[in-house]
This record gives structure tokens, C-alpha cells and sequence, in this order.
């Protein structure tokens, strides 16, 4: 499979001098088109830094980072930011910044938002709209760009039980819907991780230890034997 | 005490009987200030909105001089002016010295820093919390200024209040470049003092009454603004506490 990322020694520092915080340290990834990678660690291992390097919101400080952008990229962020505006006008206002007219924008901000059913808050104002439904907001404004990699930073952790569910099913609709699409997303929840992800990279202290399909890193002794700090992880996690 | 009673009866007369003299004083007082708002905040907010996003070497030390402008007591902006308009000056030719327009200058150049420095604040601490989400859509920083200027457009009406406020209670500023001249450059402030040192006190207190009132307006205007956002903010959708699941 064509590569959609390819990092080499790539190191994120912040701050410069003895103060300096080394949030990621010599991460070497390769990422093919299609598949669907989850980022796993414990708070500030550096999951949510490398999606902002993948993005290309954040440069490395040194390595290499190949990124194909033929086909554009997205991503929805744990608290989606939807500006004091219609939840419509902020899905256009996606499109918008990428070049579309406005009025197509609108057009298409209204059928993203019939796909991820809220088709009748399309005039509400955004911030009016409960924590599920904003996120659904963000993630029909990802989806109407029409991304060929999206990228999710723990989409529904600040989310209820049940916006969790609605939120997790459409991200499952969407990866369903174009098998070509990436999809790498930062998550605690294990289970999330099992239902979306096709392969998990484990993070501590801003460094890949294990990086394994999903099968293996959760149905196997692989873990366990060759990657006991993954496992202690996953193990602490599902108690 | 009676002298304080007699004037602020008298005063209140002059108010209630719309005297003619006190309105021309207010009406002039709102409209230099109005104007001056209105020109610094076109300047200003938009300045403000790109400082609060951009980042350019030198910017700390920009930063720093605008702030400095904060404290500029507005005397000194009244003589900077004056010196600008002044004959000899280099904005002398414009014939602008002791006229509306250079009292609206003056102010301008007092209240530009204000609205400036707020707006970078309000901005720069919206940037923080958003800014990299609407960079991931693709907003560029000019944009993205834009954007959330226009986003915090309550916060931001606030500064305006604010600025209306420092320009239509200072005296400094017009004094020297309006020459307080009855009828054509004579505002409240600059009337008070005059009022005040003539002796007459009834005309000097209605002028601080319409003052204190006009200052009291835009305090009430502000705190309902204020509360109202606070009601827009609390309507949104609430946010369950991280959660942890499998």
C-alpha cells in the first residue's frame, strides 16, 4: 500500500535548553493509505503530539516526516471548537477555509450534517447543541471535507455513555464508507481501540514501544513476552 | 452643605429643563467621543486581532510599548497632539488645533491603545484555546485573527464600552488641543473644570451629573452584556467529566 506517512527519528522538543520537555523521541513510523491506526499511552506519553505532527499542526525538531497529501486531511479534536454560529455555517466554514464557495459550502454542510443526523439542528446555533452532538458537528465538518486521512484526538472521552456510542458508530460509518481513508486517533478506551483500529502503537515517555495489528496486541502473549510495559499498560487499563 | 444643595437643585433643574447650553455641552461631549471610539476601534480592533495571533520577532517589545501606552496620562497625549497640530507641527497644515476634529484626534490616539491592547488579549487567549483547530482547517493566521475577533465579538463590545468610557470621562487631552471654547469646543469635562473655577457650581454638578449618568449607563451596559454572554456560554451543551471505558 501506497505510504500516507513516513517518519524517520522524528523528535518533538518544546522549550529549549535544560527546561526543554522531549515530547516525542526518535519515532519511526510508516503508515499506509487505508489502514487505521490508534495511538495508546498513558496521559502525556505523546499520542496527542504525534497526531499534531501527522497533521502538520507541529514541526519536528529534527527527523523526517514524509506526508502524502494528494488527498487532504482532517481532524476532530477531543473538544470540538464550533464558533458562535450556526452548527450548519460551521460545517460550510470547514469547506470554506479549503476554497469552496460559500454557497456550496452550505449545500454540502447541510447533507454532512443530514448523514450524521442532525439535519434538523442545522440552523441552531452550534454552541447551543449538547456535548454528543457538537462532537457529531466536528466530525460532519471532518467528513464534508472529504479527507483521504482523518485524524481523531480522543474523540469521545469527554463524552456520556450514549453520545459515546452515537459518535463511535459514525466514525465506524465513515471509515466504512471509504476503505481507502485513514484513520489514526488517540484513545484510553481499549474497546474503542479493538472496535476501530486495525493496528496499535503504544507510546510512553514520547517513544513507540510496541507496534502491532490488533489482533496481536490485545488476543496474543505477544504483548505479554516482548512488550511487558504495553502489557503492564493494557493490563492496568482493563481493570 | 446648603451651597452643595442649592447647586445640585439648581443643577437638576437645568437637567430636567433640557437648558439648552447644558445639552449642546453633552450632545458635543458624546459625539467627539463616539467618534473617537468608532476610529479607534476600527484601527484597534483589527491590529489588536492580528497581534494576538501573530507572532513576529520584535512582537514582546511591541507588546510592551503598547501596554506602556496604557498609563499614557492623557495630558501628555493632549500635548503630543497639540504639538502635531500646532503651526510649526507636522500635521500643522491641516489647520485641525483647537477645532472638533482635533479633539477627536487626541482621543482617538488616547483610547487606540486601549482598545488595542484588550482586543490582543481577548484574541491571543481565544488563539490559545482554538486557535490550532482553526489552523487545522486550514485558516491561516491573518484569517484566523479574523475569525476569532469576530468570535468574541460580545467580549470585544465590552472593550468598546470600555474605550467610549476612557474618552468621554478624560479632560486632559481635550483642554489643550479643543482650547475648551464656549460653544464650539467646550465638552463636560473641560466645562466642569471652567464651571468650577468661575464659581459656577449649579451648571459644573448638572455637567458631573450627566457625566456620572453617562459613565453609570455604560457600566449598566456592560454588566448586561456581560450577563447575557454568561447566559449564552452557560446554555452550552454540558460536557461529561473524562471518562475512562472499555
Amino acid at each position: 500500500m501506497k505510504p500516507v506517512f513516513q517518519l524517520q527519528q522524528v523528535n518533538v522538543r518544546f522549550g529549549k535548553g535544560a527546561r526543554a520537555l522531549h515530547a516525542l523521541r526518535d519515532i519511526n513510523l510508516h503508515i499506509a493509505a487505508g489502514e487505521r491506526v490508534a495511538l495508546i499511552g498513558a496521559n502525556g506519553c505523546g499520542k496527542s503530539t504525534l497526531l499534531r505532527v501527522l497533521h502538520g499542526l507541529l514541526l519536528p525538531s529534527s527527523g523526517q516526516l514524509q506526508r502524502d497529501d494528494s488527498r487532504g486531511h482532517a481532524m476532530v479534536f477531543q473538544r470540538p471548537y464550533l464558533m458562535r454560529m450556526s452548527a450548519q455555517n460551521n460545517v460550510a466554514l470547514g469547506l470554506w477555509l479549503r476554497g469552496t464557495s460559500w454557497t456550496k459550502a452550505k449545500r454540502e454542510a447541510e447533507a454532512a450534517l443530514h448523514r450524521v443526523g442532525l439535519a434538523e439542528h442545522a440552523p441552531r446555533p452550534a454552541h447551543k447543541l449538547s456535548g454528543g452532538q457538537q462532537q457529531r458537528v466536528a466530525l460532519a465538518r471532518a467528513w464534508a471535507m472529504q479527507p483521504g486521512v482523518l485524524m481523531l484526538d480522543e474523540p469521545t472521552s469527554s463524552l456520556d455513555p450514549h453520545a459515546k456510542r452515537e459518535v463511535e458508530a459514525l466514525i465506524q460509518q465513515f471509515a466504512a464508507a471509504d476503505p481507502d481513508m485513514t484513520l489514526a486517533f488517540a484513545s484510553h478506551n481499549l474497546g474503542q481501540v479493538k472496535r476501530l483500529a486495525t493496528r496499535v502503537v503504544y507510546l510512553e515517555q514520547g517513544r513507540i514501544l510496541a507496534d502491532l495489528p490488533v489482533q496481536e496486541f490485545f488476543g496474543s502473549q505477544v504483548l505479554q513476552k516482548h512488550y511487558p510495559q504495553a502489557h503492564a499498560f493494557v493490563k492496568g487499563e482493563l481493570v | 452643605m446648603t451651597s452643595f444643595t442649592d447647586s445640585a437643585a439648581t443643577a437638576l433643574d437645568l437637567i430636567t429643563s433640557l437648558d439648552p447650553n447644558l445639552m449642546a455641552i453633552v450632545a458635543r461631549s458624546l459625539w467627539v467621543s463616539a467618534w473617537a471610539t468608532l476610529l479607534a476601534c476600527v484601527l484597534g480592533l483589527v491590529l489588536g486581532a492580528l497581534l494576538g495571533v501573530g507572532r513576529f520577532a520584535g512582537r514582546n517589545a511591541v507588546l510592551a510599548v503598547l501596554n506602556t501606552f496604557l498609563a499614557v496620562p492623557s495630558v501628555v497625549v493632549g500635548l503630543v497632539v497639540y504639538l502635531l497640530l500646532s503651526r510649526t507641527g507636522p500635521l500643522g497644515y491641516l489647520g485641525w488645533l483647537f477645532s472638533f476634529k482635533a479633539m477627536v484626534f487626541a482621543q482617538t490616539i488616547l483610547v487606540l491603545p486601549v482598545v488595542t491592547a484588550l482586543t490582543r488579549q481577548v484574541v491571543e487567549d481565544a488563539e490559545g484555546l482554538h486557535g490550532e483547530q482553526l489552523q487545522s482547517l486550514g485558516a491561516p493566521s491573518l484569517l484566523r485573527s479574523l475569525l476569532l475577533a469576530w468570535d468574541e465579538r460580545y467580549a470585544l463590545l465590552t472593550v468598546v464600552l470600555a474605550a467610549f468610557g476612557r474618552a468621554i470621562s478624560e479632560v486632559g487631552a481635550v483642554m489643550i488641543v479643543g482650547g475648551n471654547i464656549d460653544g464650539f469646543t467646550r465638552v463636560m469635562t473641560t466645562a466642569i473644570a471652567l464651571e468650577t473655577s468661575k464659581g459656577d457650581l449649579p451648571l459644573a454638578l448638572g455637567l458631573g451629573m450627566v457625566l456620572l449618568l453617562v459613565v453609570l449607563l455604560l457600566n449598566l451596559l456592560v454588566a448586561s452584556l456581560r450577563r447575557w454572554r454568561e447566559g449564552e456560554e452557560g446554555a452550552q451543551g454540558a460536557v461529561a467529566p473524562l471518562e475512562v471505558g472499555v
